[in-house]
């Protein structure tokens, strides 16, 4: 390789596994990964068909089928809801902090190779979506161009994006000053390549814990739409939508609010034990 | 100190500006729609063009900007279709609910947090440091709505000592207020209980605090004396930076718990179209936002010395 000296900055698995807060975490999320992959296979029941309504949890319906964790006003099994509704979870809050991830990177890596007046403009429209209340523009998106999954992912890049550059952007700056990247740039090696092989691999430790707690943001923000109405739409099962439809019931069938809010609180705590951890060993071993 | 507050102003009122030209840009860039949204889906196509006559909308697109910032400058907000007022009768008091909330988490939230902080900072790796890092996580990491379900499970269905709705019909009520409180301080305290800790724990390694344990001084002296004064700068700008980050929760509480406050006011402006009521609300939260990143700055530069000197520091941006 080109790099005088080349940065260590993988971590390595059988470290990762040592650690209980990441093996705690990994095992809430895992739950949920898990659920999304095979729906089809582990739910008991069709998570749309309508069958016995407002069953309580442990109970049997008239003809003798189980429900777990209850059905809804609809009659629809909310266990089979809460394991399809992971993978429209996992589905949205994967594709939104992903398309977020490639943005905000393309922008700092951009803004903190080349500085001056790009560093400038692409700093200065940060500035401007981080002086919205994140909600606010959130709510300002989807009710001008509807409630889809697609406009939720479209509504998360804007919102983050701009705080990945920049983090992306400051790491870059520090990671420029490097020996090796001045080598690389003698050699007259391209921006592109020197900003993907040499600058990115270089980051990736606080990039990765970074990315961890965007999922974690990003399930929140999803469910938070779907609590106020305005996440996927119905029938979608979707954890932040179940809430909202079983509030008005709540007090005399709180499983139908309880159970969901049990479900994205394992997602999102999982996230951050993860995030946690990582970053811990991180400083264990003398980098953030 | 001063040119550089300044420059931090106009940089700040700068994307102000572009907020509130975006704002402008999504909600009446399209005459048509907006004419749809006040007059309703049922109005006749010439109702509708008259009133975008007499209202000024067949001017250009700019004409039409400077105008409605001139006017939301000088607190002319239109009138609101879903309460058939002017929004500057509805959004003050719906604000100063708001401030209520916001009032009553921060007054509960600073003292929780900072005392956590301190305590786990005191001693790093201690099994206090570590149950305050688990509970910081563990608070932060639940959205605010799932934290509300489960308070109201315990306190107001099973136990029932709370109100589970808090829409103050029959006048201000503390109880109504106290699962609002509840949920927002939870959601907030971990983040400010973790800078601070952070920012404790770098105090204690330092070498004043080293010097000041071998001369003997007593821990509470250390602690008090030595490194608090150091370790509460980076909280207290924290606190201002988090303003903005309570506005969003806000919202959802404000909805759980049917609370007539700002965010609910938003919530409804959004659901119900009512553009002008929306672009009052929107340009408020950026307001409060903006203000609170400068306040946040200027509070930073005169509490840390370091800062207090002309120079500029390279990427100094709260």
């Amino acid at each position: 390789m080109t790099a005088i000296e080349t940065r260590r900055t993988g971590l390595r698995v059988p470290a990762a596994l040592k650690s209980p807060t990441i093996l705690l975490g990994a095992v809430l999320v895992g739950v949920w990964v898990f659920a999304a992959l095979f729906a089809p296979w582990i739910a008991p029941y069709d998570p749309l068909q309508s069958r016995a309504p407002l069953q309580l949890p442990m109970s049997r319906g008239p003809d003798g089928s189980l429900y777990l964790l209850g059905t809804d006003l609809l009659g629809r099994d909310i266990l089979s809801r809460l394991i399809w509704g992971a993978r429209a979870v996992v589905l949205w809050a994967g594709l939104a902090t992903a398309t977020a991830f490639a943005v905000g990177l393309a922008m700092g890596l951009v803004a903190g190779f080349y500085k001056g007046w790009v560093d400038k403009v692409l700093s200065f429209i940060a500035n401007v979506i981080l002086s919205f209340p994140v909600l606010v523009l959130y709510i300002l998106v989807i009710v001008t161009f509807g409630a889809s999954g697609l406009n939720i992912v479209l509504a998360v890049t804007f919102a983050s994006a701009p705080g990945i550059f920049r983090i992306v952007r400051a790491l870059t700056i520090d990671i420029a000053a490097q020996d090796y990247v001045a080598a690389a740039i003698v050699q007259g090696e391209s921006p592109l390549r020197i900003m993907a092989v040499e600058i990115l691999p270089n980051a990736a430790g606080p990039l990765i814990v970074d990315a961890c707690l965007r999922l974690g943001y990003t399930t929140i923000t999803i469910g938070v739409l779907g609590f106020l109405g305005l996440g996927l739409p119905p029938p979608t099962p979707d954890w932040g939508s179940m809430v909202n439809d079983g509030r008005p019931m709540a007090i005399a069938f709180p499983h139908m609010v309880i159970f969901p809010c049990i479900a994205i609180s394992m997602m999102t705590l999982g996230l951050s034990l993860v995030a946690d951890g990582i970053r811990e060993l991180g400083l264990r071993h003398g980098r953030a | 100190m001063l040119s550089a507050i300044s420059k931090k102003t106009a940089e700040v009122l700068g994307a102000m500006l572009v907020v509130s030209f975006i704002v402008f840009l999504v909600l009446e860039a399209n005459v048509e729609d907006v004419a749809v949204k006040v007059l309703g889906a049922y109005s006749a196509p010439d109702q509708r063009a008259a009133w975008l006559a007499e209202n000024g909308y067949n001017d250009p697109f700019l004409v039409r900007y400077v105008r409605w910032l001139w006017d939301f400058v000088t607190l002319d907000w239109g009138q609101s279709t879903l309460f058939r007022v002017p929004v500057t009768d509805v959004l003050p008091q719906r604000l100063a609910a708001t401030g209520v909330l916001a009032g009553a988490t921060l007054a509960l939230m600073v003292p929780i947090a900072l005392v956590l902080g301190i305590v786990a900072g005191m001693r790093e790796g201690s099994a206090t440091d570590r149950s305050v890092s688990f509970f910081s996580v563990l608070t932060t990491s639940i959205p605010e709505f799932a934290t509300a379900v489960f308070l109201s499970a315990i306190f107001v269905f099973w136990l029932g000592w709370l109100p589970g709705a808090s829409t103050m019909i029959s006048g201000f009520s503390i109880t109504e207020l106290i699962l609002p409180v509840s949920v927002l301080t939870l959601y907030s305290a971990g983040y400010l209980a973790r800078i601070t800790r952070a920012s404790m724990v770098e105090a204690m390694r330092s070498p004043y605090v080293r010097t000041a344990l071998m001369k003997g001084a007593s821990t509470s002296r250390i602690v008090l004396h030595h490194a608090l004064r150091n370790a509460l700068i980076a909280p207290v700008t924290v606190v201002m930076l988090q303003i903005p980050w309570l506005l969003s929760g806000v919202i959802v509480v404000e909805v759980f718990f049917a609370y007539k406050g700002f965010g609910t006011l938003l919530y409804e402006a959004a659901l119900n179209s009512d553009v002008f009521l929306i672009e009052a609300c929107a340009m408020v939260s950026v307001v409060v936002v903006v203000a609170t990143q400068l306040i946040s700055d200027i509070l930073y530069r005169l509490l840390n010395p370091r800062l207090r000197v002309a120079v500029k520091p390279a990427g100094a941006t709260a």
